[in-house]
Order: C-alpha cells, then sequence, then structure tokens
C-alpha cells in the first residue's frame, strides 16, 4: 500500500509530494502524464517565478528544477495517464512501461492543474481556419518544439500568458498587432501589461472582443469591435486587422475529470473541488492543490498551498484524521470565490489562511471577514483586481463560536 | 479506360464506391480535397432519420427509409459510431400537434417501423429535461446518431480495399462524353457518377445546363461538452411550422450534444462561416424544446452548407447517356447514402452496364478504440504495441498507438483534422489545445512530412508560419 | 510625476517618480524604488528566450539573461542567441554566452538537457 499518490507532476504535485515525505510519509508516489516533471513550467521560460519561496526571479524550468532535485525516497512514474480515481482511494493508470495499472493508496492528492478555455468556450464567430491558438499551445510550439505559429498576431484575452506570449513572439521577429480585452481592465499581472505590450508598443484595447475570424484556411485577419457596459458588441465601432494569427488568452478552467469521476463535489464559482483547510476535498482522505482547486496567478502560491496539502495527506496516511466543527465561508460582496470554502477550526492551528478574487478593480477598500453582521477582522488594501489572487490570515481566536463566515469589500469608513 | 467513374468524396460519392467495388468494375473516384468527407458530410446534424419526413411515394421517402435500415446493419459490419436513440418530433401547441398526426401518417405511409405520439407525460417520462410547454410528440424509435466522417470513410476505406482507385487533391474541372477532365489529366469512363454535394449544380453543367436552381442553405451549430450528455435522450426535434423547420438538440455518438441548425440561404457555397446572428437563432431556438440546457458548456460551433434546390425532392437521374448525377442532396442524405449507393447501381445496370458481383471482397473493417476495451484488453494490447499506453488526447483518451493506427489504413490521413476524424484525437474539451502539437509530432514520425508543411486541414491551412527557428 | 508600474516582482507596486528628483513614492520595497529610478534614467529588462541544443533530449534549452540588460539592447540579444547551438549536457547555470553584447551580462542556461 503506497501511503500517498499524487497525481500531476507539476509545482502543484512536485511541492505536495515532497511535503508528504517531509512530513513522515513513507512511501510517496507521484504520477506525471507527461515524459519528465515540471509541468506547464517547462514552457514557461520566462522570468518571475519564486520570488516569495526564493527570493529569486527563476524561470519556469528553473523553478521546477528547485523540486525535482529534492525528490530523494519519493517515487515518480511518468508518461503515465491515470484514467480513473474512486472514493476509495484506487488510482487506475496506463502507461507504456506498465500497461493498465491498479494502484491503492491511504491518502491522494489531486494536482492535475488546469487546461485553457478555447475559441468554442466563448463561440468567437466567422470561419474557421488554421491559425487559431490558445496562447499555451503557441507557447509549446514556440518554446519545446521551437515552432514559430505566425507573424502577425492579434491576442485576445489580456491573461498573463497572452501578454507573455506577446512579447515572446515580437522578440522572435513576429509583429502582434493588438491585445484585446473584452472587460475595461486587464486579466493579467499589471507588470505584464508593462514589460510585454507597453515596452513593444503593442496596443491594449479594453473592452473590446474579436466579433469574427475571416481566412478559409488560415486566419486572414479578425474584425474587432467595442463592448458595452453588457460586454455586447457595439454595432457601427468594428474595425479589421489582417493577422494570420489569433492567440486566446480568455482564461483557464481547472481540469477536474478525474475529480468528478471519483463523484467529489466541484464549486461551480471555482471549478473546482470544495476544500477544508487542509486542502481535503469532500472525499475524505482525497486532497487537492494548485490550479485544480482554483486558478492561481503566482506559482509561490500553487506552492505554498500544495505543501499544505501534502502535509495533510501524509497526516492522513499515518492515521490521525481531520475532525471537528465546519465554518462554512461565504464570498460577500465583491468577492467572487474563496479557497478553502470549508475552515473546521480545531484543525487550523493559530491561524486560517484565506485566498480568494474580487469581482471588479478597487482603490483604497478594506478587505472584512464577518460573522453575521459582526466584524471578525478587516484588511485595508490601495489596490485590488480581479487578475490579482488576494490573501488574508484570520486569527483563529477570534472565530469565535461562528458557523459561517463572510469575506466582503467594503468601503473605507 | 474506368467503368465507373465518381465524382466527389462525400458520404454519397464513397457509399457508391463501396456498393460498386463489390462488382467486377474497375471504378475511381476524384475528390478535390486532400481527405473524404472534407464538406457537407463533416458538417451536419450527424441523424439517420427515420424516414416520416418525406414526402410519400417520394424517392427520398423510398431512399430514407431503405437507408435507415442498411445503415443499422453497415454501421456493425463496418465498425463505425452509430447509435439507434430513436428520435421525438415535439409539438408546442395545438396547430404542432396537427403536424405531429400528419408526419405519423406520412410515415406510417413511408413504410417506417415502430412509430408513436406521445402525450405530453409520456414525452416527459422519455425526455425528463423538455419543455413544460411541448404538448404531444412524434416516436421514432428507429432514427439514431452517427459519426458522419467514420461513416464515409467506411465506406472509401473498404472500396479501396475492393479496388477502388482514390484520387485525393484531384478537382474534376470538365467532362467531355466518355472524358472526366481534371487539373491533373484526363480519365475515360463508361460511367461517370457525379456526387458533388453543394458543387452538384456546377458539375451537372459541364454536361448540361442544369434544370433545377442550386439553394446553398447554410446551417450552424454548438457541439456541448461531454457534461452536458444526458440533457437529451434521444434526437429532439420542434415541428416544422410558419416560423421555420425548428431547431434539434441531440446526443452525438461521441458522448457531446449537439444543437443547432438555422437554415439560411446563402450566395457564397463556400461560405461556412458562423455569425452572432445564427448562432443566436440558434440558442434561443433551442431553449423552446430544453429550457436547462446549458449552452456555455459548447466546445466548438460550426456550419454546413446543404445542397437545397428548388425541388423537394433527391434529384437523381441520367443527365446525358454516360452521366448519372445525384443531385440535391441535402437531409435526409446522411441517412439516404447506402440506399442512394443501391439506386446508383440499379440505374447504371439499367442503362446497360455489366454487373456481376466479384467472388470475394472485403466487406468488414474494425477499429481499436483504447478507451472501450476491458483492463485485461488494454494491457495485451500495450504489451504487443507499448504506444497504446501513451494517451495523446487527454480529453477523448486517445492513445499513440491509435494515431499511428490511422496512417495504416487504407486512405491514411495527412492532416490534424484527418486524424481527428479517423480516431477523435482533439475532439474533446480542450479542442486539440493539449494534444495538437503532439499529434503534429506523430504526423511527421509516420508520414516524412516536415512539421512546417503538415496541415491542420485543407491545403493551405499550415499549423506552423515556417521551419524550425 | 511619472507614473509607472513597477515590474520587478509581480506584486506590481503602482509608483509615482518625481521627474527631476527620481524620488519614488508608492513602493513596498527597496528595489521598487530603483526600479522607478532606473526606469526613468536607463530602463533594463531581463530576456529569456530558447538556443537550438543538440543530442539532448529536447532540441530548444532555455536560456535568460542572469541580471537585466539595457531596454535597448533586447533586439541585439536575440540576434546573438540566434547563433548559438550547444550540445547536451547541458546544466541549469551554464553560461550561454559570456557578456552578451558587451552588456557585461551573462546568458545563462534555465533547464538541464
Amino acid at each position: 500500500m503506497i501511503d500517498v499518490i499524487v497525481i500531476g507532476g507539476g509545482p502543484a504535485g512536485l511541492a505536495a509530494a515532497v511535503s508528504a515525505r517531509d512530513n513522515g510519509a513513507e512511501k510517496v508516489l507521484i504520477i506525471e502524464r507527461d515524459t519528465c516533471l515540471g509541468g506547464i513550467l517547462n514552457q514557461c521560460i520566462h522570468n518571475g517565478f519564486g520570488l516569495h519561496r526564493f527570493k529569486e526571479e527563476l524561470s519556469g524550468p528553473e523553478y521546477a528544477s528547485r523540486y525535482v532535485e529534492q525528490l530523494e525516497n519519493i517515487e515518480v512514474l511518468t508518461d503515465t495517464m491515470v484514467l480513473e480515481v474512486t472514493p476509495q482511494r484506487v488510482v487506475r493508470a496506463v502507461s507504456r512501461e506498465n500497461g493498465y495499472i491498479e494502484l491503492e493508496a491511504k491518502a491522494i492528492v489531486l494536482a492535475m492543474g488546469c487546461r485553457e478555455r478555447t475559441r468554442g468556450a466563448i463561440s468567437i464567430p466567422g470561419d474557421r481556419p488554421a491559425g487559431v491558438y490558445t496562447a499555451g499551445a503557441a507557447q509549446r510550439y514556440l518554446n519545446i518544439e521551437g515552432y514559430m505559429v505566425g507573424k502577425n498576431a492579434v491576442i485576445l484575452g489580456s491573461g498573463d500568458i497572452g501578454l507573455i506570449m506577446a512579447r515572446r513572439m515580437t522578440l522572435e521577429g513576429a509583429k502582434v498587432h493588438a491585445c484585446v480585452e473584452l472587460m475595461p481592465y486587464s486579466g493579467g499581472l499589471t507588470r505584464n501589461i508593462v514589460q510585454c505590450l507597453n515596452d513593444f508598443d503593442i496596443p491594449l484595447y479594453l473592452a473590446h472582443t474579436i466579433t469574427r475570424i475571416h481566412g478559409k484556411n488560415r486566419v486572414e485577419g479578425v474584425t474587432i469591435a467595442k463592448v458595452g457596459p453588457d460586454r455586447k458588441p457595439i454595432a457601427g465601432t468594428e474595425f479589421d486587422i489582417e493577422c494570420d494569427t489569433v492567440l486566446l488568452s480568455v482564461g483557464l478552467i481547472p481540469e477536474n475529470e478525474l475529480t468528478r469521476g471519483a463523484g467529489i463535489p466541484i464549486d461551480r464559482r471555482t471549478n473546482g473541488a470544495f476544500v477544508y483547510e487542509n486542502m481535503e476535498t469532500l472525499s475524505e482522505g482525497i486532497f487537492a492543490c494548485g490550479n485544480v482547486v482554483h486558478v492561481h496567478d503566482l506559482v509561490d502560491y500553487v506552492s505554498a498551498e500544495s505543501e499544505r496539502a501534502g502535509a495533510a495527506a501524509a497526516k492522513y496516511a499515518l492515521g490521525s484524521k481531520a475532525a471537528g466543527r465546519v465554518i462554512t465561508v461565504e464570498n460577500g460582496e465583491g468577492v467572487s470565490y474563496t479557497v478553502p470554502q470549508y475552515i473546521r477550526p480545531e484543525n487550523c492551528g493559530k491561524t486560517a489562511s484565506l485566498f480568494f478574487r474580487v469581482r471588479n478593480v478597487y482603490r483604497n477598500v478594506r478587505i472584512t471577514v464577518r460573522n453575521g453582521e459582526k466584524l471578525v477582522a478587516s484588511f485595508n488594501r490601495e489596490h485590488m483586481a480581479p487578475g490579482e489572487m488576494e490573501s488574508i490570515v484570520i486569527p483563529v481566536s477570534l472565530v469565535g463560536d461562528a458557523e459561517k463566515l463572510t469575506v466582503s469589500i467594503e468601503e473605507v469608513k | 479506360m474506368f467503368d465507373v467513374i465518381i465524382i466527389g468524396g462525400g458520404v454519397i460519392g464513397s457509399a457508391a464506391a463501396y456498393e460498386l467495388t463489390k462488382y467486377n468494375l474497375r471504378v475511381a473516384l476524384f475528390e478535390k480535397e486532400n481527405d473524404i468527407a472534407t464538406g457537407t458530410t463533416k458538417a451536419n446534424s450527424a441523424i439517420i432519420h427515420a424516414g416520416y419526413d418525406p414526402v410519400p411515394g417520394s424517392l427520398t421517402a423510398r431512399l430514407n427509409v431503405r437507408g435507415n435500415e442498411l445503415a443499422h446493419e453497415i454501421c456493425k459490419k463496418l465498425d463505425v459510431p452509430f447509435k439507434e436513440t430513436g428520435s421525438v418530433v415535439c409539438a408546442f401547441g395545438e396547430e404542432d400537434d396537427a403536424t405531429v398526426k400528419k408526419l405519423y401518417e406520412r410515415g406510417v405511409q413511408n413504410g417506417v417501423p415502430g412509430l408513436r405520439i406521445l402525450n405530453k407525460e409520456e414525452l416527459r417520462a422519455l425526455e425528463p429535461n423538455i419543455s413544460e410547454d411541448a404538448t404531444s410528440a412524434l416516436y421514432a424509435p428507429t432514427a439514431g446518431v452517427i459519426s458522419p466522417w467514420e461513416y464515409a470513410l467506411a465506406f472509401a476505406e473498404t472500396a479501396v480495399v475492393n479496388g477502388l482507385e482514390l484520387h485525393l487533391c484531384e478537382k474534376v474541372t470538365d467532362i467531355k462524353e466518355n472524358t472526366v477532365v481534371t487539373e491533373k489529366g484526363e480519365y475515360g469512363a463508361k460511367y461517370i457518377v457525379a456526387a458533388a454535394g453543394v458543387n452538384c449544380a456546377e458539375v451537372e453543367g459541364y454536361v448540361k445546363e442544369p434544370d433545377f436552381v442550386l439553394k446553398a442553405n447554410k446551417g450552424e451549430y454548438f457541439l456541448l461538452d461531454k457534461s452536458a450528455f444526458g440533457i437529451v435522450n434521444t434526437v429532439v426535434f420542434q415541428c416544422p411550422n410558419k416560423n421555420g423547420k425548428g431547431v434539434l438538440i441531440s446526443p452525438t455518438v461521441h458522448g457531446n450534444i449537439i444543437v443547432g441548425p438555422n437554415a439560411e440561404g446563402v450566395s457564397d457555397k463556400t461560405d461556412i462561416s458562423t455569425t452572432a446572428q445564427g448562432l443566436d437563432f440558434v440558442r434561443n431556438a433551442a431553449y423552446k424544446s430544453v429550457p436547462s440546457l446549458n449552452l456555455s458548456a459548447n466546445i466548438r460551433n460550426f456550419a454546413g452548407m446543404r445542397a437545397n434546390t428548388n425541388e423537394e425532392d433527391f434529384i437523381i437521374r441520367f443527365v446525358s447517356p454516360q452521366f448519372l448525377s445525384l443531385a440535391g442532396i441535402k437531409s435526409p442524405g446522411l441517412a439516404s447514402a447506402p440506399a442512394i449507393a443501391e439506386y446508383v447501381c440499379e440505374l447504371l445496370k439499367d442503362a446497360g452496364l455489366e454487373m456481376s458481383k466479384k467472388e470475394t471482397y472485403t466487406d468488414s473493417r474494425s477499429v481499436i478504440r483504447f478507451k472501450e476495451l476491458t483492463a485485461e484488453e488494454k494491457n495485451a494490447l500495450i504489451k504487443k504495441d507499448p504506444a497504446y499506453g501513451r494517451v495523446v488526447c487527454r480529453c477523448e483518451i486517445i492513445t499513440e498507438g491509435e494515431i499511428n493506427a490511422t496512417f495504416k489504413t487504407p486512405i491514411p490521413p495527412v492532416s490534424i483534422d484527418g486524424v481527428k476524424r479517423r480516431c477523435n484525437a482533439g475532439m474533446g474539451r480542450c479542442q486539440g489545445g493539449f494534444c495538437a502539437p503532439r499529434v503534429l509530432d506523430i504526423i511527421h514520425k509516420n508520414t516524412g512530412i516536415p512539421k512546417e508543411k503538415i496541415l491542420k486541414d485543407k491545403e493551405g491551412s499550415y499549423v506552423l508560419s515556417g521551419g524550425a527557428l | 510625476m511619472a507614473k509607472l508600474i513597477c515590474i520587478v516582482c509581480p506584486k506590481g507596486c503602482h509608483l509615482t517618480v518625481d521627474e527631476t528628483t527620481f524620488e519614488v513614492v508608492g513602493n513596498n520595497c527597496p528595489r521598487g524604488a530603483a526600479y522607478g529610478k532606473a526606469e526613468l534614467t536607463s530602463p533594463t529588462r531581463v530576456i529569456t528566450s530558447t538556443v537550438k541544443v543538440e543530442k539532448g533530449d529536447i532540441c530548444r534549452c532555455p536560456v535568460r539573461t542572469k541580471g537585466a540588460i539595457p531596454k535597448g539592447k533586447m533586439f541585439d540579444v536575440m540576434s546573438a542567441l540566434r547563433k548559438v547551438t550547444l550540445v547536451s549536457p547541458v546544466k541549469i547555470g551554464d553560461v550561454v554566452i559570456p557578456n552578451v553584447c558587451d552588456t557585461g551580462i551573462d546568458v545563462i542556461a534555465t533547464r538541464n538537457v
């Protein structure tokens, strides 16, 4: 019997596995579908990873290697695809080397990451030529395989991968004509707007969208229009840009097919499993961490969260079950979700960490945590945006006998 | 000199080739694109209609009912994904109720087996998510859903095994009596059969000014993620009425939900773009049948062109002594395909073509679908060929072994979409975002085509803009 | 007063920089102050890219400049990288191009190949 099986060898899985071992699990196994560990970090060759964790600015592969180097006494199955996870913690997988296998674990950590939203998810009308890629697919072609997908690009969505690809393609000699964002604010980190768009004079069209893709076989251009407050195109504002490539950076979706298959409840707000303070899902002994739970913007936070999940999985595998009363965390005004959704105060130690995103761009506001009307904690913020994940730490001693905590954005009084 | 040249590699031309290669004939098929099933065949509702819709006594009525019957057998023989889901035509009000009765009577006259009129309660028992406003429905148990491109490929591949000479990427530019002129050469044939789909008028025009008018008609669709599967159990149609034919919501044989189409007459028959208006129409119309339909589970929009004409019936006849034109094959063309092929053989025989069945011919085909195998079968297969142990398309669970296998079929793919049509890699919720670079690599390894020359689909649809950096 | 967004770390502090004294307001750390001044006097950037690598398990090796280089030299560095072919084994931190384009900064490998 394996103590902890970690599904996914990206940043979340690596950190969870290392932490599970460090917290006493003897037999830890990582199952990764790619031929090497590191997950999406391998194609994220840009820098900016690890500032919190290692106080250094690393590239994605460097960040991954910091964890790969720590895998002593951890078993790894690469090139192995998990097909099924059961609530009884049986994992069924398939690989070239071992064929179809069935493994049992005392605890499981789900760390499958996320995938990109596609053209279909947002129903962009027009022709269906080659040349429309998710930014991540274009990134793989370029950074792993060494091929450019196009020479003249328009990017839809101002998510970080799209912005990073705007710079990357420009540096490789392509012309990026525009970055088009549906919302009136950017979805990516502001520093990426500066160093990926502004540095290269790439115009950012906020509150605009692509209303039509042109080109029978290969993309020949796009029609762009301004959108109103209802995010619907405004007639008469259309203009065309000639291009051979459209990159989509329109959001990420946690990859929860295995989670759903195991019957684990999924939060519609995050598209990830509901989790407790220790990243345990509502299915006992199955934990989840990283982008499969909620989409992060910094890998450093993924690592931190995954270490908690790994430690909790090890603890569970060693026979110590988390228990106690449960507080439900709810999103109030301006907050689109929180992780965790449930807190068991007896399980928390002195503090409980909460991660969440806001619905809008805010300046000079405060984050409040309330038990009904009663203020439990409050945190001032100068600047908040939906593209930037927020975190707060609540002292458990302040929670009292609350059954429900509501996190909201309020004006500073 | 060929006995028969077929023009067009859609499901009709392919079915004709399948049927004709059972005989001692020299048969060739010319297709202008780089693969089978790239036109209307790949972009339609994917329904094997039961046959209650066509006017009794029409050619369409006879061929549809016969085609449905044949589809059941052929899909088993040729290993084509097909499921007899049944269909319901839903009525919303008294006027529609009357239409349902009329369709029932038509169906009975056409010889459609098992038709029944369902009352509101029976309909809701069959389709629990149907709108409260639905008042009755015509239930046709023999209707089904199919993989249209795999149907066409199964026909064409089997035909190739039985001696069909297949010419892809070779557009027919003229026909002179017994000679077919293409971009690449001239070919003699005793008989020429045109199955050119939306290009039927153009091809027929090589021989004689057509006596019908093509009214190309575009239909747009949503294809929903597997998470939406189960919202309907059968093909759910709406009653045709003065507002139009309505849209359908149907399971697909691959486990998705398809929603559409609208119907828009277009002047450019090559314009298969989707439009905001068209999609909005489909969206709103679909909610009428199933108000809880989750269209945000959409993974792909597409549009297909239908070869509608000024005539309601299929237009199948000799235009010259050598030239048999299959024109105006719109819905239920897919359902009728094998029956049209039988009919083509009859007509050629009547015209004087000597037709004797081959003593032996292949009438079977099988495809390995990894995810459908038992654990033991999976293990045995991976032991034999480890490539079946590597999952390339994670959404549809398609292995490298299955993709490699497509290159050993009688009509190997030349594009990423060609691979998709043969083994479903890239058909899932991420639409190839994850697997396309890997599939491209596998195409390169199997064919030796340089990566930068590999196509997404048709000629000109290059994936990469140049060679390696 | 110049309004800038700090790019030193992903936090993205909103800086206000005095164009004559180069005094910075809005930064949460000293690196932000340095960035604010540098951005107005001599802006610099880190370049990340890939170079060809032979005989390895992958065909491109990711690289980066070990420190920031003058913004104006970004495309020169890219040209220099295009001329490089590494041969496996490559280790993280291996110098790919020393003192690239006379910037005083080395280009280093960021993946083991």
